[in-house]
């Protein structure tokens, strides 16, 4: 949902950074307003991930130039958990296993966290119970869920549901799903796009990177962004990733690269 | 990474003072006559000196070990104290007890008055070397048990003592064990009757004080036929800059149908962030299975010590016998350790479980090593071994040193391993759900540790918890 009006959530500009030496992000623009969904598409390597894990503060990344602000705030000065206190949710590609450590005793640490930091009441073992459960029933994820450790011995898809619990917990106000369509069935991807509009509101914004253009057909997108070799090269509306998907991306890069010579010998 | 890290491991220690009380010291040094010296001021019978002076002729003929994975200064045994002891005092009750004494245990969270009486646990306090008070004696007694001090069971029950005291680690076992035989100075001593099922948790609080002042503590308990009892070890250590040196001997006898589960967690002075100072704990614990269908736990939490060489182990003797070993072993800065069990399966049908969980950090190193034996009678012997290491930071090390001896093909042994480490990945992972490092740290570990702090009795479990956080704060980052 477009409104020319709403507040800005995240103004990147000119976003640079390197993984260990080497630049990655190559002057980055992207605004995202209160209300909008924004798809990043582009081919392996072209940075996408990157973006997503630099701006949730993933400590290999090292942002070199540019400037990012999220509800106005310097982002760059938070560190990585007041970003998500502050609402910002990364959904992770490839989500981590911690052995021992039960998903429902994360999960109540993570909201009551994030609630305290937004002046609101944490919730004891057995009220938490009770709001996981509705949100469960939501997702179709079935009880023994959060009884098991975090994402140890989970399935690809159930790593990708959990992503999506925790986001519906939390309740973010920006929230970047980082490929979490990849790797899940027609079913389970249903649910993944479930999730994702249950969450949408005028105050909040979603950004979602992704392959493909199905997940589209689920989570209709404001802004379709086209990335490669570390920029945004092209930006349309939901008719683009239609495009990308029966074209593929070498057409766009190409026409990048011809209004670049254009440039370059006007 | 590495701040984040490093800040919540280097914590200083917080049991860093020393009591003033005065003490009634041996002459630095060992000989014969320092064996004398420490029997005559005990008042012992004749028969105990000549065990300690047998030890001591048997210990002068062998060499210190030298295959545990840890570097030291050679010791000096001859710059030791090896006697020190508050004034004897006649105490009737707890206000009697020397003020200062209390404020120590008032400084290291554990006021013993209160505590011994809120948690109904009956605490025979070791404060360098003798024991100062010992309550709950009489409630003990209405059952038949007898819980006091080494050195009044061989005053008050030298034929019990007798009986059992080396029966399990003999004089000349190894190195250590020898030496403390040879000039143990007080301990603890439990003797569950037989068909008693210990009312409470028997619980005993230690602290090494006077400085060089070696300290060896004997403990001895004995559960007989049908009998079950459950024994708490906690230590702390004031802070010093030159090394002591910690040679304890734990025995347990099970007799038929016994249970004994010993529970320990120590956090003894480890030394500075360069190593400087810190306690050699050098403690031989061994636990016999003498009876069929007896069972012997150990659970222990170790985070303390610069040196830890330490293996409880159990010898399955009776058929049907059962050997546990829960462990959790937490190095930082440099410490070292090596540390594990032996499991000698002796007995047909004897089974025994280890599980064991190593937490290296800063440039600290830690070893398990274990042996699980199985001897020609032991047929359907059985023994499940899991030993799992955790890395945090990068200049720490992790070693894993099983040991298998199968001499009875009826037997099933399986030994599982693995080797995983705090990385920023999980650290991340952590950060943008909210969660602060120092929190997320604590989380992992504690999951790390699950399957050992459920063998803890609950307020054990609940101390180790904090204890660990507390020992890891400032290593992650």
């Amino acid at each position: 949902m477009i409104d020319k009006d709403a507040k800005f959530l995240l103004e990147v500009r000119g976003l640079s950074a390197t993984v260990a030496g080497v630049e990655i992000l190559k002057g980055i623009d992207l605004t995202v307003r209160a209300g909008e969904i924004h798809a990043i598409m582009g081919p392996n390597g072209s940075g996408k991930s990157t973006f997503a894990k630099a701006l949730a503060g993933h400590p290999a990344y090292t942002v070199t130039s540019g400037e990012v602000r999220y509800q106005g705030r310097d982002l760059f000065s938070m560190a990585a958990e007041e970003r998500a206190r502050a609402g910002l949710f990364l959904g992770f590609q490839y989500p981590v296993e911690i052995p021992g450590v039960s998903n429902s005793s994360f999960l109540r640490l993570a909201y009551n966290t994030v609630q305290g930091a937004r002046g609101k009441d944490e919730l004891d073992p057995l009220e938490f119970d009770d709001y996981i459960k509705e949100k469960m029933r939501l997702l179709e994820i079935p009880p023994g869920f959060i009884d098991r450790s975090v994402n140890d011995g989970f399935s690809g898809g159930e790593k990708k549901r959990n992503e999506i619990l925790q986001m519906a917990i939390l309740e973010p106000r920006l929230a970047i799903l980082d490929e979490t369509d990849s790797g899940l069935d027609i079913d389970a991807l249903r649910v993944v796009a479930n999730g994702v509009n249950h969450l949408l509101t005028p105050e909040n914004a979603c950004v979602l990177v992704t392959h493909y253009q199905r997940l589209l057909n689920y989570i209709v997108p404001d802004y379709v962004h086209v990335m490669e070799g570390g920029r945004i090269i092209k930006t349309g509306d939901k008719a683009l990733a239609l495009v990308l998907e029966s074209r593929g991306y070498d057409w766009v890069i190409d026409e990048h690269r011809a209004k670049g010579e254009e440039a370059a010998t006007a | 990474m590495s701040t984040v890290l490093d800040n919540l491991v280097n914590q200083p220690y917080r049991h860093g003072f020393v009591t003033d009380i005065e003490a009634d010291t041996a002459p630095r040094g060992l000989s014969e006559d320092t064996i004398r010296f420490i029997s005559a001021k005990k008042n012992e019978p004749e028969w105990l000196l000549e065990f300690r002076l047998k030890a001591y002729r048997h210990w002068l003929t062998m060499p210190e070990p030298k295959w545990p994975n840890v570097k030291y200064p050679k010791i000096d045994f001859q710059n030791i104290i090896y006697f020190s002891a508050p004034k004897p005092k006649k105490l009737a009750s707890m206000d009697e007890v020397d003020p200062e004494l209390l404020r120590t245990f008032e400084k290291l969270g554990v006021p013993m008055n209160e505590r011994a009486a809120l948690a109904g646990v009956a605490v025979d306090v070791i404060f360098d070397s003798v024991s100062v008070a010992t309550t709950y004696k009489e409630k003990l007694k209405a059952v038949g048990i007898i819980f006091c001090s080494i050195s009044e069971a061989v005053r008050d029950h030298p034929e019990l003592v007798r009986k059992y005291i080396g029966s399990v680690v003999p004089a000349g076992d190894n190195f250590y064990a020898a030496l403390n035989s040879a000039v143990f100075t007080d301990g603890s001593f439990c003797y569950i009757p037989r068909g008693v099922k210990c009312p409470m948790e028997l619980s005993t609080y230690f602290r090494i004080n006077t400085q060089e002042s070696g300290q060896f503590e004997r403990t001895l308990i004995v559960a007989e036929g049908g009998a079950s009892v459950s024994y708490l070890e906690g230590c702390t250590a004031p802070k010093f800059d030159t090394n002591q040196l910690h040679a304890a001997v734990v025995e347990l006898v099970a007799l038929d149908n016994a249970r004994i589960k010993y529970s320990t967690v120590q956090n003894w002075y480890a030394g500075d962030e360069n190593g400087r100072g810190g306690i050699y704990n050098f403690v031989t614990k061994r636990g016999l299975c003498r009876g069929v269908n007896s069972h012997i736990s150990w659970t222990q939490v170790e985070t303390g010590s610069a040196i830890t060489w330490k293996y409880p182990s159990c010898v399955l003797l009776g058929d049907n016998s059962v050997g546990e070993f829960y462990s959790v072993a937490l190095t930082n800065h440099m410490q070292q350790a090596d540390t594990g069990t032996k499991m000698i399966h002796i007995g047909r049908n004897t089974r025994s479980t280890i599980i064991s969980k190593g937490i290296s950090a800063g440039r600290s190193n830690n070893s398990y090593r274990g042996l699980v034996k199985i001897g020609p009678k032991a047929d359907g012997a059985r023994n499940y071994s899991q030993c799992d290491s955790m890395l945090i930071g990068s200049r720490c090390g992790a070693n894993t040193f099983p040991y298998i001896q199968v001499h009875n093909d009826t037997a099933k042994v399986e030994h599982e391993a693995s080797t995983s480490k705090i990385g920023e990945d999980q650290l991340f992972y952590f950060q943008s759900r909210g969660i602060g490092t120092e929190e997320a740290v604590s989380m992992i570990i504690n999951g790390f540790c699950k399957d050992v702090f459920q063998q803890l009795p609950m307020e054990f479990a609940v101390e180790a918890t904090k204890l660990l956080g507390l020992k890891l704060e400032g290593s992650v980052g």
